[in-house]
């Protein structure tokens, strides 16, 4: 099968890109959050382990289109696997907020009761998963499209990596068995250049992943530009392919990770670190909407004081909700009552 | 292929290890751990050219738990080599050119990856001696970073050690101590053998992680070899045993250390090698203490304590030890600090077990 490209920005309303703006503002509002908190009581001695969120934190900062693109064509009864860095893919999904930012902070009221973590999201409700093995969420997404394929649903199930995680066995197997069955599943594959250190170029055989998906046979996409409306138009495409039984599709974007690869990563390796913030995806698309007229930007600064609040309930909620007693650590190994 | 009896055409592939001294002085030199295992593998690098090192982000970053920092920068990229996240595909090249008589040391990032290469790890680099009927050699160090303690959540902060060696055909080292991770480097690169080497990050000495005062220890300047399978008594007592490896050394030296003032004499047994154990000198502390404790930050059940457990059973001069183990209860690890630490082998656990001991 050929590879495609991804059609030109289709025409979208007015109302439905500001829709996609506010849904990226919403997600860089809670990172911004997130990363104040989770800095704030780690120093002066930097400290992974301290702090009201301890461990790892990988942000995704600068990849909020491709969250609000493809999220924008889902409902909570489609379902998401994410990766590592699933945050912008959980909210853009309508994730709870205060149940996603309850488990960040460990608390008893998050998602997985504080077990589980911010790599370890589980939300029935959204249908939504994670995995911290990368590539790893890739086979549970055929399992859910095989629920729904069987049940006779229009339901689709979306499976998303990066790039680093498509040289992972996982993968493979996984875009081979759907194209076999015709799953409906949607495979996306992030990049954003790098793998923790190691860039593409130095880890991929290809220079774009969408080249794969020939090998499998489906339809491969790679949208450049970072850019929410050609992402939300591949997309659209991809999952109305899925939802009505022609199975699936390997959709590759061209993104951006603004950030390091976790909080605490200084970045030596990468060169062109100072250029990075000019190519912020957020204020791009500000600029794009209200050169067309679609957007006033007087009413950004609402949009940004609505996301701000809303994202400061869920910590308030979050930081004073209890957290997990140590005495019931053994529970939920199996199930109760059972 | 390499080395057989039959062909020693190829032998020299595997140049034979100079002699290496066996456990000298400490000397005075202090370095972290991480310090101490580069070192190693340095030097290992410089004296012969088929040492190479191989793992996702070990060149530029020089590993996510500083296992080979600088060494790119004296190396170049043909021998510190970054590969794709393919872990079968690159653990599986490692063992194709062990075989071919190169010696890779690959970093399998978090030991808790495992599952997606487990193939290539258990069923090749571990069962292709013993299929050929020792005539080919895998040696081939597989170097992994353990343990949990900072929130990393249940799949980054496990230490798998009885997983691997369960299975047979892969030595298993484990070091807790600077000196011991460039004694037991050196000899894991040394070894005809496969060899899983396991560092916790905790022991490690990270800049970014809370530091144990033991992280930091003397460590000589020469070369040398800390013996694949001997443990170590980390400190001599005479009341009860613990008997532990890895960070949980350092929990139980803390424990001993503030139990001598009560008159508590506690003997820490470091088994610094997993497989093979050293089983004697589990048996000699039983024997000399009558009481062991098992310290283990795996989890308790099908392990490593059970092992232990079976080892004094079935020797005449420790049956009858008391026993009693502190492990991780068969739980996933979990990520808010609270629980994390509920099920961690902490020293107030350790602190627990021992009084329970001497006062039973
Ligand atoms: C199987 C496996 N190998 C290695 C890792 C360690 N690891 C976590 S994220 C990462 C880089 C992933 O890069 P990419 O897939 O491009 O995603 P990004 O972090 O850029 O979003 C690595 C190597 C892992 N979690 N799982």
């Amino acid at each position: 099968m050929t590879i495609q490209h991804a059609a030109a920005p289709t025409g979208l309303a007015a109302a439905e890109r500001v829709e996609l703006l506010r849904t990226m503002i919403l997600i860089r509002a809670f990172e911004e959050a997130i990363l104040r908190d989770y800095h704030a009581d780690k120093k002066p001695a930097w400290d992974i382990g301290a702090g009201l969120i301890p461990g790892e934190m990988h942000l995704s900062a600068g990849q909020e289109p491709v969250a609000a693109g493809i999220c924008a064509h889902l409902t909570a009864n489609d379902a998401v696997t994410a990766t590592h860095r699933p945050h912008h893919l959980a909210i853009a999904h309508g994730m709870d907020l205060n149940r996603l930012a309850a488990e960040i902070y460990g608390r008893e009221t998050g998602l997985g009761r504080g077990r589980g973590g911010h790599m370890h999201l589980f939300d029935p409700d959204t249908h939504f998963s994670c995995s911290g093995i990368i590539a790893e969420g890739y086979p549970p997404a055929l399992g859910q499209a095989f629920a729904f394929q069987r049940r006779g649903t229009d339901r689709v199930a979306v499976a998303v990596t990066g790039e680093g995680a498509a040289n992972q066995g996982g993968f493979h197997e996984s875009l081979n068995l759907a194209a076999l069955w015709k799953l409906p599943v949607v495979f996306v594959v992030e990049d954003n250049d790098w793998g923790i250190s190691v860039p593409r170029k130095a880890s991929t055989s290809v220079a774009s992943n969408a080249d794969r998906a020939a090998g499998y046979g489906m339809p491969g996409v790679r949208v450049e530009g970072n850019d929410v409306e050609a992402i939300h138009a591949a997309a659209g495409e991809a999952v109305a392919r899925a939802r009505s039984g022609q199975g699936p599709t390997l959709l590759e974007v061209h993104t951006l990770r603004l950030w390091g690869h976790f909080e605490g990563d200084a970045q030596g390796y990468r060169p062109e670190l100072a250029e990075v913030p000019e190519h912020d995806p957020i204020p791009a698309y500000i600029k794009a909407l209200t050169d067309d007229g679609a957007l006033d930007a007087s009413a950004v600064d609402g949009y940004r004081a609505e996301a701000v609040q809303k994202v400061e309930d869920a910590l308030a909620f979050a930081k004073s909700s209890p957290t997990p007693k140590p005495e019931e650590a053994l529970r939920y190994v199996f199930v109760e009552g059972a | 292929m390499s080395v057989t009896a039959q062909n020693p055409a190829a032998a020299g592939a595997h140049a034979p290890s100079p002699v290496l001294p066996v456990e000298p002085e400490a000397g005075t030199r202090r370095l972290n751990t991480a310090k101490a295992l580069q070192e190693a593998i340095g030097s290992q690098m410089e004296a012969n050219p088929e040492v190479f090192v191989m793992g996702e982000d070990v060149g530029a970053y020089g590993g996510i738990f500083s296992s080979t920092t600088g060494l790119l920068d004296r190396f170049g990229p043909q021998r510190v080599i970054d590969t794709p996240i393919s872990e079968t595909a690159f653990i599986g090249l490692g063992i194709g050119a062990a075989v071919e008589g190169m010696r890779p040391i690959v970093e399998l990032m978090f030991v808790d990856f495992f599952g997606v290469c487990m193939d290539q790890i258990y069923n090749h680099m571990a069962k292709i001696h013993y299929e050929s009927g020792g005539n080919v050699r895998v040696p081939m160090v597989l170097m992994t970073a353990t343990g949990g303690g900072y929130s990393d959540g249940a799949q980054h902060s496990q230490s798998l050690w009885g997983t691997f060696a369960h299975l047979p055909g892969m030595k298993v080292v484990v070091p807790s101590t600077p000196y011991d991770a460039k004694g037991l480097m050196t000899a894991a690169i040394q070894s005809d053998d496969p060899v899983v080497y396991m560092f916790h990050k905790g022991v490690m000495g990270l800049p970014w992680m809370a530091k144990n005062k033991r992280s930091i220890g003397a460590v000589p300047e020469q070369d040398y070899i800390v013996p694949i399978g001997k443990a170590r008594v980390a400190r001599e007592g005479t009341d009860v045993s613990i008997v532990t490896l890895s960070l949980s050394v350092h929990h139980s030296l803390d424990v001993a250390e503030k139990l001598e003032g009560e008159g508590i004499s506690v003997e820490v047994l470091d088994l610094r090698s997993v497989v093979p154990l050293d089983r004697e000198a589990i048996v000699a502390t039983a024997a000399k203490t009558g009481r062991v404790i098992v310290v283990d930050e795996d989890y308790q059940s099908f392990g490593l304590s059970g092992e232990i457990a079976a080892t004094l059973a079935e020797n005449a001069a420790s049956r009858g030890a008391a026993f009693s183990r502190v492990c991780v209860p068969d739980v996933p690890i979990p990520y808010a600090r609270d629980l994390e630490y509920a099920v961690l082998p902490t020293p107030a656990r350790i602190e627990a077990a021992v009084r329970a001991a001497v006062a039973g």
